[in-house]
């Protein structure tokens, strides 16, 4: 199943904590992030969990895009 | 980031440490995110404790610095409005901590680099903070979302930055609207010059490479992750070196300098710290740095850590060479319970929709 998931405007670390609680509960998840130390965090997580993991530029925001 | 930055950061804060207690700031006491700003604290007559009164050019330049650094690099976002009286409460919680302990986690570390071992008991309170800092974010404490500021009240977000370079103008100039101390800790520091410098190099590659002690331990045990964790073992290194070069290293508990042994005190001092620091998303450097890259909210934590440090010096709560008073141990006590309070109160679940 694919979910998404709003972390717009929460500071680290609980962009990176409600990412991984999201990706426990669905196999795809896209999230959205305005902070760029909460989507490096993101990256580095979903790299050492080898998932896939894509991210978009927006304007002062990004969209992640991650795949078990 | 490459490791390039990891070598920059950890050698220019390990090093410029031991360089301006060279140059004339008291033992260990290179940077210190807790007990400069208690001084400028003093300096601006929010306390009148008479020797620790002086506007440390080292925070403002950490401020400037960091402004600098995130303008060329795009990362200035004016933005704020995630609780910020909640903020300013744990920023005042989060100084009576490390004004108990006598020091910042960065100061911990710089201390047991100069020898001092109630290094590691303070240490080993701010991982046991960050250990219930994350307890309590995983039950889903949040502070809330912080909103982007756009228009002319984007204009509070640079409030920091001019605030800083007023106070540096002051203390350049010998500004009578200030206060300095004639005799103790506060009566010694390296040259303006030096200590500006100092600050603007540290603070601007303190925004780049996103240092946090706290966020190091943090990311260490929630993805594994060690790159924050490295800079701060370079810093411990190169300022070790540097204490060993310059004859500034004395191991021991006893005899440090602007330090005390009350081990218990010293470990449940940066136990608040930690705990602070953990809700609060970042260490007092952090917050610092924060401030000054447009987040508001951090700007109001160091507020908080400003009146934190008037009110644990007008109610004798501060430590000192002579160990922690009562008025502070009974503060310890009050200040974990509302920083349990805040963390368990502050809950929110954030909405996860189905796509499909």
């Amino acid at each position: 199943m694919e979910k998404k998931i709003d972390l717009r405007g929460y500071s680290c670390p609980i962009p990176l904590l409600r990412t991984r609680d999201a990706l426990s509960t669905c196999d795809s998840l896209t999230v959205l992030i305005d902070e760029p130390a909460a989507r490096e965090n993101i990256l580095k997580y979903a790299a050492s969990q080898n998932f896939k993991a894509e991210c978009f530029d927006g304007t002062g925001e990004w969209t992640l895009h991650i795949s078990k | 980031m490459s490791s390039v930055w990891i070598v920059v950061a950890g050698l220019s804060f390990g090093l410029g440490a031991v360089l301006l207690v060279q140059a004339g700031n008291p033992g260990n006491y290179g940077f210190c995110a807790a007990c400069h700003l208690r001084d400028i604290a003093g300096a601006l007559g929010i306390h009148k404790a008479a020797p620790l009164q002086y506007a440390r050019p080292e925070i403002m330049g950490w401020i400037i610095g960091a402004f600098v650094m995130s303008k060329t690099s795009g990362e200035f976002r004016p933005r704020g409005g995630s609780a910020p009286f909640i903020r300013f409460i744990l920023g005042a919680l989060m100084m009576l901590g490390a004004l108990v302990f006598l020091g910042c986690p960065l100061r911990a570390l710089l201390r047991l680099a100069g020898g001092d071992l109630n290094g590691i008991t303070a240490l080993a309170g701010f991982l046991a903070g960050i250990g219930t800092g994350i307890v309590f974010l995983r039950n889903g404490f949040s502070l809330g979302r912080a909103r982007t500021i756009s228009g002319p009240a984007a204009g509070s977000s640079y409030l920091p930055v001019v605030f800083a370079v007023i106070l540096t103008a002051a203390v350049g100039s010998g500004s009578g609207y200030l206060y300095y101390s004639a005799q103790g800790p506060g009566s010694l520091h390296a040259s303006i010059l030096f200590s500006l410098i100092s600050g603007l190099i540290t603070g601007a590659i303190a925004l780049k490479t996103r240092m946090c002690l706290s966020g190091g331990f943090r990311d260490f045990f929630l993805v594994k992750d060690t790159y924050l964790l490295k800079i701060y073992g370079l810093i411990f290194l190169s300022a070790v070196f540097a204490n060993l070069f310059f004859g500034t290293f004395k191991l021991g508990f006893t005899g440090q300098p602007l330090a005390h042994t009350m081990h218990f005190w010293n470990f449940l001092g940066l136990y608040l710290v930690g705990v602070c620091a953990t809700l609060l998303g970042g260490c007092p450097l952090r917050q610092l740095i924060m401030a000054a890259d447009g987040n508001t909210d951090a700007g109001v934590c160091v507020l908080g850590m400003l009146a934190g440090a008037g009110i644990a010096h007008a109610l004798n709560l501060a430590a000192s060479g002579a160990g922690v008073p009562f008025n502070g141990q009974l503060a310890v006590g009050i200040a974990l319970a509302a920083a349990f309070v805040i963390g368990w109160s502050f809950r929110e679940k954030v909405l996860i929709k189905a796509t499909a």
